[in-house]
């Protein structure tokens, strides 16, 4: 090892990356670190990063631990945990000069194997397990978590932290809870014979994590759609969005059953395909439930001749689109923002939908029950946009809350009472000069308010019509419902800069994390950016301005062809040279990093320096 | 088709069903169908059959695909809800509507062209999973609205109106229904409306997914010689299993036949359907049997009609998915969100 590279010393600001092989019963290893970390209160985020497959092919789970709180990827890696001699070469690879590599050191491995300004930690992992356990389904399990109990020693995570979490996990089973607190003494032990003493990366207890709670995107959206009164759920399944519905499924089975009769307050169908789950959540949509369905981009193709009906019959219908890595089958675990203008122009003809931005799991549990009301007030498909990153991966963020006094806003339903009383029923007729009309539901009223819908044109009052000035009219309700949409949509969130500056930064989505670390890094460079965070499409107002109100601003994405630029410049009428597109889109989750050094490279060529308004 | 409105006033002497009302209470917009159309005796039929059955025309919900079939839904019961959906899909538009309230009857009208050609997927599945409904399909054996192109049930060696011969072979959507596991699976002939109505009191009657292939001559583009789904081949070459009374509870049930030659099913409501046999063998409960016959006949050039099978007690998919009582779509925020306080709980658990 060379003299002159020292050991990284970092305490609650370092990365730990996991490389294992898929479906080695890692997973539940990895987590059980990520959560120790949190409960001592050292707020961490993970990543999964895995192939599309099951079993037997690299997989990596990247755990940030942040004193500071910067929950976004930071890049590089302090501590290889190296499992997969698959992939060996290039891990090591990943480690900063002065970093650590913890690997099995059953088989002695030649000096040419290993880098010579990173530091080794060797535990002899197989050999303990085939001395303790029989079993190759145990050998293979408790090695994982003997590491566990490694690095409980090297990093100084408290081991009743640990044996809380396993005997969480576990619940009653004291014998797998035993079985577990042994493995992580034998790897806690191993540890201290063969290193000795801890290692440079240290976990110390804070009490920085507050109330927070740590869950997957996914999971928060489906339990979104619980609290949001989702009753028919429709689904075809495809990575990465599969979770939401089996997390929309096991809190169905917690919370939505009749408690007289046990039965179910909800229908779930597997459909055999997309067409087929969004043809059920139009049918069910137009029936008045409240339905959805869970995608990502290839199913959202599939789904756009229906989606074109939705919006000219208006039929209230939401889509969760877990966006990945595209065209095509793409890069089916690898995240992306691309289906932006497939989303908010979908299926043929002159359309417009409303899509809406989470930025993390909270917001993915919030817009998701949130589109519900959207989608009956509009009376039109809500998509909720999120992304990989957002969906599969554990995130820290604000407990759930709901606001008890909240009611669901049903939208414009005419009643069985209304109808009696004479009220005049046009279903497109634009009686409030909001754009959105009245509907009846099906079976309400022997004699009144029935009508049939169609994709093909029609009068205010539902009768077939291929008259042209008919059509048009009906063509401009619904630019005026679009209006009326983009103030009911979440308005954008603004973060000012600490001086008055000429530049403005957008972003969206899962950009939102690293956004904050980078606009910290670039203020301590002297370069002031406004911030502002887009929530929905339809553009609020708001945006417009803030774009006016600036030389130029930046925008970030995660797909190649700066598609909410495009969505930007052609719905507002932007000069397109006034936005910057910085473009993330390789698939990997994006870092501050990126960001503030394409930030910075730029404002630097522009030679726009300092970054303040002159007085005018 | 014709031109003339329809007249307001009603003969005084139009009798109401139990419910009160009249036959015109059934109907719907004028129909724009060629005269003459298949379609259009079938869409009589309906209004017959819901007449008859004193059903409330606002508690049904018609939905159909795209084609000439699936325009008529207009053409009936104007007092019910109805959805012209889009091509082929019309089976999971129904399915979401039949989960979203199950207090409802549905009946989806499809063609060849909508159910065998672009939708056979979703012909399929519905079939397999026990939806409610009553499944009309409205079979010429040809495009209609672009003139003339074969669908996917036209015979193998048929030939069109321009003379071009058919090569391939013909999709049998009784057959297909029964593989699937349609529960209910009926063939008839929209020229055969006393054979027609029956099992279409018999379908609604029925309680799960009742499939019923009609026949239906389309007089503009396939009614010629040469074809297999003109008016006089299906005459020509109808095979009727068996004629179908339908009683309910209050009807006396008059027995004037001679023993053996009629078999009575009790249907899950309580209803018996009355089968006159007129194929000695056959035994309409026999799903394997249904399917062995359809094909032998089908081998020997014949069109079998009528009742090909019924499971009396079927299960529906509501029953598979234990929803509760009453429409889904109108439970209220109390029944739906589960409030703070379990939230408190899941947000414990995720510490």
């Amino acid at each position: 090892m060379s003299t002159t590279i020292k050991p990284l010393q970092r305490t609650n600001d370092f990365v730990v990356k996991f490389a294992n092989v898929n479906g080695s019963g890692s997973a539940s290893a990895n987590g059980l670190f990520a959560r120790a970390i949190l409960r001592m209160g050292v707020p961490a985020s993970a990543r999964n990063i895995f192939p599309s497959n099951i079993q037997g092919l690299p997989t990596w789970y990247e755990v940030r631990i942040s004193g500071q709180g910067w929950l976004g990827r930071r890049g590089g890696v302090d501590l290889m945990v190296a499992m997969n001699p698959q992939t060996w070469d290039r891990d090591l690879a990943e480690i900063e000069p002065g970093g650590y590599l913890f690997y099995d050191s059953t088989r002695e491995l030649p000096k040419s194997r290993f880098r010579d300004d990173i530091f080794i930690l060797g535990i002899p992992l197989t050999a303990i397990c085939n001395r303790e356990y029989t079993s190759p389904r145990e050998r293979q399990l408790f090695k994982n978590v003997m590491y566990l109990g490694a690095l409980a020693f090297l990093l100084g995570i408290e081991l009743a932290v640990i044996d809380q979490l396993i005997a969480d996990q576990f619940a009653s089973k004291q014998k797998l809870i035993d079985a577990n607190y042994k493995a992580v003494r034998l790897g806690y032990e191993a540890a201290r014979t063969q290193v000795g003493a801890p290692i440079g990366l240290h976990v110390e207890r804070s009490d920085a994590v507050g109330d927070r709670i740590f869950i997957d995107g996914n999971a928060a959206a489906g339990l979104g759609c619980v609290y949001g009164g989702a009753t028919v759920c429709a689904w075809y399944p495809i990575t990465p969005s599969t979770s939401l519905v089996e997390s929309f499924t096991d809190y169905c089975k917690q919370l939505r059953h009749d408690p007289e009769t046990g039965r179910a307050n909800y229908a779930i169908v597997q459909a055999e395909d997309e067409l087929a789950s969004i043809g059920m959540v139009v049918g069910a949509g137009w029936n008045g439930a409240r339905a959805f369905t869970a995608t990502s981009g290839p199913g959202i193709s599939l789904m756009q001749e229906f989606l074109g009906l939705a919006y000219f019959a208006e039929i209230p219908s939401v889509l969760f689109n877990i966006q990945r890595g595209g065209p095509s089958t793409g890069m089916p675990t690898k995240t992306q923002q691309s289906d932006v203008l497939s989303c908010a122009y979908a299926s043929h003809g002159d359309t417009k939908h409303v899509l809406l931005f989470p930025q993390d799991p909270k917001e993915s549990f919030d817009f998701g029950a949130l589109s519900f009301d959207l989608a009956e007030r509009l009376q039109t498909p809500v998509f909720v946009m999120m992304d990989l990153d957002i969906g599969m991966n554990e995130w820290l963020v604000d407990p759930f809350r709901w606001d008890e006094t909240r009611g669901y806003d049903r939208g414009k339903i005419m009643t069985a009472e209304m109808l009696e009383a004479g009220k005049d029923f046009g279903r497109y007729l634009d009686v409030d000069g909001d754009g959105i009309p009245f509907r009846t539901l099906p079976g309400t009223h022997p004699a009144r308010g029935a009508y049939f819908t169609r994709g093909t044109s029609r009068d205010p009052y539902a009768k077939y019509s291929e008259l042209g000035s008919v059509y048009q009219a009906n063509m401009e309700r619904l630019l005026k419902k679009f209006r009326t949409a983009a103030s009911l949509v979440p308005a954008p969130v603004v973060h000012r800069a600490q001086q008055e500056t000429n530049a403005g930064i957008l972003y969206y989505g899962s950009t939102s994390e690293p956004m904050r670390e980078a606009l910290s890094q670039l203020e301590a460079q002297n370069i002031h950016l406004d911030a502002m965070r887009i929530r929905a499409f339809p553009f609020n107002d708001e945006v417009y301005r803030f774009i006016a109100e600036h030389d130029f601003v930046f925008l970030v994405e995660q797909n190649r062809d700066a598609q909410l630029k495009t969505l930007l410049v052609n719905e507002g009428e932007i000069d397109p040279s006034r936005i910057v597109s910085l473009l993330h889109y390789d698939g990997s989750t994006i870092t501050a990093k990126f960001i503030s050094r394409e930030v910075a490279s730029r404002i630097t060529a522009s030679n726009v320096k300092p970054m303040k308004k002159v007085a005018s | 088709m014709t031109y003339l409105l329809k007249p307001k006033l009603h003969h005084p002497s139009l009798a109401p069903n139990a419910l009160g009302y009249t036959r015109r209470d059934y109907e719907g917009a004028i129909s724009t169908m060629c005269a003459g159309c298949g379609h259009d005796s079938i869409s009589a039929a309906l209004i017959q059959t819901c007449y008859e059955l004193d059903m409330e025309p606002h508690r049904v919900a018609k939905l159909s695909g795209i084609g000439c079939s699936s325009k008529s839904p207009d053409y009936f019961l104007g007092n019910s809800h109805g959805f012209n959906t889009v091509h082929g899909r019309m089976p999971s538009v129904l399915t979401g509507a039949n989960l979203a309230n199950r207090d409802l009857l549905y009946l989806g009208i499809s063609g060849d062209g909508d159910s065998a050609s672009i939708g056979l997927g979703q012909f399929a599945h519905a079939m397999r999973r026990g939806v409610q409904m009553v499944y009309v399909v409205e079979n010429n054996g040809v495009y209609g609205l672009t003139k003339g192109q074969f669908s996917a049930t036209a015979d193998k060696g048929s030939k069109s109106k321009g003379g071009v011969v058919n090569e391939d072979s013909a999709i049998d959507l009784c057959a297909l229904a029964l593989q699937m596991g349609a529960t209910f699976v009926a063939r008839s002939f929209s020229g055969d409306k006393g054979q027609l109505v029956p099992l279409l009191k018999a379908a609604f009657t029925h309680g799960g997914t009742a499939f019923i292939d009609v026949l239906s001559p389309c007089v503009t583009f396939n009614n010629h010689a040469g074809s297999t789904k003109s008016y006089d081949f299906v005459r020509e070459h109808n095979d009727a299993l068996n004629r179908l009374d339908i009683f309910f509870g209050k009807d006396e049930i008059v027995a004037d036949y001679a023993p053996g030659s009629v078999t009575d099913v009790r249907q899950h409501d309580g209803s018996i359907l009355r089968l006159h046999k007129l194929h000695d063998s056959y035994t309409p409960t026999d799903r394997i049997h249904a399917m062995r016959y359809l094909e032998e006949r089908k081998a020997l050039g014949q069109i079998v009609t009528g009742l090909l099978y019924m499971d009396a007690t079927p299960n529906t998919l509501h029953d598979n998915l234990n929803t509760v009582e009453g429409a889904l779509g109108i439970l209220g925020d109390k029944a739906l969100c589960p409030g703070q306080g379990n939230l408190d709980k899941i947000n414990a658990s995720l510490r």
